[in-house]
């Protein structure tokens, strides 16, 4: 699923944080490219 | 979504190509995890950032979908997602973000 491929990850202090989706994804072989948390209040 | 984000995965599509590109979305609720969908699917609804009527039609996927889940560590899920699974809506922003997904342009 990731191979190859430049992975982005959205993540929002509400649900799941940048930094989390970031551990797993390249805990599974991925490359992220660029990480955020965004925050709407 | 952050307009900072939109200008960086813009940039990201235009360097590696948009088939290239694979965004994971933290969404807290079925609605917002819908309207991040879009804006990488079919371009910036509310037509403030730089994906404004740009039809990237990105593959994109929850943290909580079972298709990206499948493919991480369980240990390491368990220990990042954890307890997220329950306090959100996963199957209903699992459906929310699919039903994006299917929306993509066939040509691209």
């Amino acid at each position: 699923m990731f191979e190859g491929k430049q992975v982005v990850a959205l993540g929002e202090r509400d649900g799941i944080a940048g930094p989390a989706i970031v551990k797993c994804i390249e805990s599974a072989g991925g490359n992220v490219a660029f990480s955020s948390t965004e925050c709407f209040v | 979504m952050d307009l900072g984000s939109q200008e960086k995965i813009k940039r990201l599509a235009d360097e590696h190509g948009p088939e290239q590109l694979l965004v994971v979305l933290g969404a807290p609720d079925p609605e917002s995890a819908e309207i991040a969908a879009e804006t990488l699917v079919l371009g910036d609804p509310t037509y403030a950032g730089a994906l404004a009527e740009v039809q990237l039609g990105l593959s994109v996927y929850h943290m909580l979908e079972d298709e990206l889940r499948s493919q991480i560590p369980e240990d390491v899920f368990e220990e990042q997602i954890g307890v997220m699974v329950d306090v959100l809506e996963s199957e209903q922003i699992a459906a929310a973000v699919k039903g994006m997904r299917e929306q993509a342009p066939s040509d691209g």
